[in-house]
């Protein structure tokens, strides 16, 4: 077990080694210069050449690499041109709301999407598999910002059950905020939770089919019992594993959604950072968004454990 | 991996690609599929000719009106007839998917190729791709699309990086297998190039994995693509795309929810007919496919 931790963790470090060098390249070297477009149109050229001395742009780029290397392995990630603070700051004080989202949406494409996959395998080939996994197919090619609108115009303008966009007023209790996250969480989970069902009612076939699931049924066990403690338990791995990617979807979700409801999360600051060319945000949130999805997958790596007791690494 | 049916066949000559057209319209809802696709095709590519109005031609004084004979779809803010949109609109979407799909498929062929059959490259390649992948699709487009400028080319280049490696894995996986195969041992004992055994040997067997996933990877296009312009960092908005339209319906949406939902349901039903078509062409060209990544 431990040598695997070890090992897992080693690849993981290449991994992030790579990303933080495709975020480099992508933020460092395709663009223009960072210098012109932080001072904006107005600048001499005298300006843009001193701020490229202070931020370095002017010494060579392996240099510039080895310098980014060592800030963000000391948690600098710079400063917001356009919110004028921190990108670790500015990306906290948003966390707290994207942070709650994701995990509203993962329960509901989780609620969705198992049970419904469970009952498809269960009823395998009748009418009710047909109509569910054609129902999953359709959830999974709706544009999530489309559900969204739609999810606005009934329940919060026609109905009114919800509040139409935003977060509440600052400082309103968490009872309240959560109130406002209710729709953007169904319109973030609804298309994943169509993925969920997919790879449950096939994880729940490959296993039905076993051996020891008709010796349950034949020593008279409740259907109900056999199905989710005998059959769910045993299929529940590849359940996790995509439940771990799905995560991942989700924080990319966040910023369409996040969009819509207007909500001020870590993905609408993103998706304001592109419109304003703020490069640090950029690269903050690239950094931050893909450790996160690795340190989910190798969770999941680890919960398999935890999941199947014969699984020794 | 061709598709070589492994029950005989009555009648000695049948092409392989007849066979496949064979079980194809064995399954109704693929055919259906194709269907829809070959309609939305046909209107895309007419659009000039067919659709009843010009997309740009704005008549303020009927903004807003609900679909009627006269506009099967109702008008937007701007009195512009929103099938006409709707119809160039798919001109964009589809050509947006496809140019996306050449893009992904050629480099994710290149990579997974090499990755597959040069051992000493493998490690590296499939790392790079691990890292590629740790980032959510929309994400990553967005930071290239943010380095790149806005723009339907750019559009292009940003998600075709993003789906190479979906392209590359499946290509590698696929040449692993291929690689242990006798043929190949064959060809190599018969002195045949690295080249040679690549572009002969491995390339023909690969069409079909990369075909089926490169389906997928279409229906991914349309709905990041439309999610890109949404957020106003893809496709310029007076360009009519169908994410643009659901984009600048959002103000007026509560007095004409039509705006949003005709382009919604659009890219539902050409995402789901292009799944089921991916799904039909995975199980009768290859049933042992079903299971991969």
């Amino acid at each position: 077990m431990l040598t695997f931790v070890i090992r897992r963790l080693g690849s993981m470090a290449v991994v992030m080694l790579l990303v933080a060098s495709l975020v480099f390249v992508i933020v460092r070297v395709i663009p223009g210069d960072p210098a012109a477009v932080m001072l904006g149109d107005l600048a001499t050229a005298a300006d843009i050449a001193k701020l490229r001395v202070a931020l370095g742009l002017d010494r060579p780029i392996a240099i510039q690499y080895a310098i980014y290397l060592k800030q963000i392995l000391t948690g600098d990630f710079g400063r917001s041109i356009f919110f004028n603070q921190p990108v670790v700051e500015a990306m906290l004080s948003r966390a707290e709301l994207t942070l709650l989202l994701t995990l509203m949406a993962v329960t509901v494409a989780m609620a969705i999407g198992v049970p419904i996959g469970v009952v498809a395998a269960v009823q395998r080939g009748r009418r009710l598999d047909h109509a569910m996994t054609a129902a999953a197919m359709l959830a999974a090619s709706l544009p999530s910002f489309w559900i969204g609108l739609t999810l606005i115009h009934y329940f919060s303008v026609q109905l009114g059950w919800f509040p139409v966009a935003g977060y509440g007023s600052p400082g309103s209790v968490l009872s309240e905020r959560l109130r406002h996250l209710v729709l953007p969480a169904l319109a973030l989970g609804i298309p994943s939770s169509a993925l969920i069902m997919r790879f449950t009612r096939t994880s729940m076939l490959d296993v039905l089919g076993e051996d020891y699931i008709r010796t349950a049924r034949a020593k008279g066990l409740p259907a109900a019992l056999v199905v989710l403690k005998h059959a769910l338990r045993n299929a529940a791995i590849p359940i996790l594993t995509v439940i771990g990617l799905t995560v991942a979807v989700l924080m990319g979700g966040a910023i369409v959604t996040e969009t819509v409801f207007a909500l001020p999360g870590v993905g609408r600051m993103i998706v304001q950072a592109v419109l304003y060319r703020d490069y640090p945000v950029i690269q903050g949130a690239l950094l931050v968004v893909s450790a996160i999805y690795v340190l989910i997958n190798l969770a999941v790596d680890l919960l398999y454990a935890v999941v199947d007791p014969r699984i020794r690494y | 991996m061709s598709a070589v049916p492994n029950v005989a066949v009555p009648g000695p000559k049948r092409s392989p690609t007849m066979l496949l057209l064979r079980r194809l319209a064995r399954r109704r809802i693929v055919v259906a599929g194709l269907v829809v696709l070959a309609l939305v095709v046909a209107l895309a590519v007419l659009a000039p000719w067919l659709a009843p109005y010009a997309p740009q031609r704005m008549q303020v004084a009927i903004r807003l009106r609900p679909p009627s004979l006269t506009h099967l779809l109702g008008t937007d803010e701007f009195g512009r007839d929103v099938l006409s949109r709707m119809m160039h609109g798919a001109r964009l979407s589809f050509l947006v998917g496809f140019l996306v799909v050449v893009v992904s498929t050629i480099a994710g062929t290149l990579l997974g190729v090499i990755a597959g059959y040069v051992r000493r490259l493998d490690g590296a390649l499939m790392r790079l791709t691990d890292a590629m992948m740790a980032f959510p699709d929309i994400l990553l487009a967005i930071a290239l699309l943010a380095a790149l400028g806005p723009g339907l080319l750019n559009v292009v280049v940003a998600l075709g990086v993003v789906y190479t490696p979906r392209i590359a894995r499946i290509v590698r996986a696929v040449t692993l297998v291929l690689r242990e195969q006798q043929f190949v041992d064959a060809a190599e004992a018969l002195g045949a190039t690295r080249t040679r055994i690549v572009v002969v040997h491995l390339l023909p067997n690969l069409i079909s994995p990369v075909v089926v996933q490169s389906t997928f990877v279409f229906a991914y296009a349309i709905l990041t693509e439309a999610a890109l312009s949404f957020l106003g960092v893809g496709i310029p908005p007076t360009v009519p795309s169908w994410g643009n339209m659901i984009a600048s319906a959002q103000q007026v949406m509560h007095q004409a929810p039509w705006l949003v939902m005709a382009p919604g349901m659009a890219i539902a039903l050409t995402v789901v007919a292009l799944q089921v078509v991916g799904d039909g062409l995975r199980d009768a060209l290859d049933p042992r496919l079903r299971r991969a990544v």
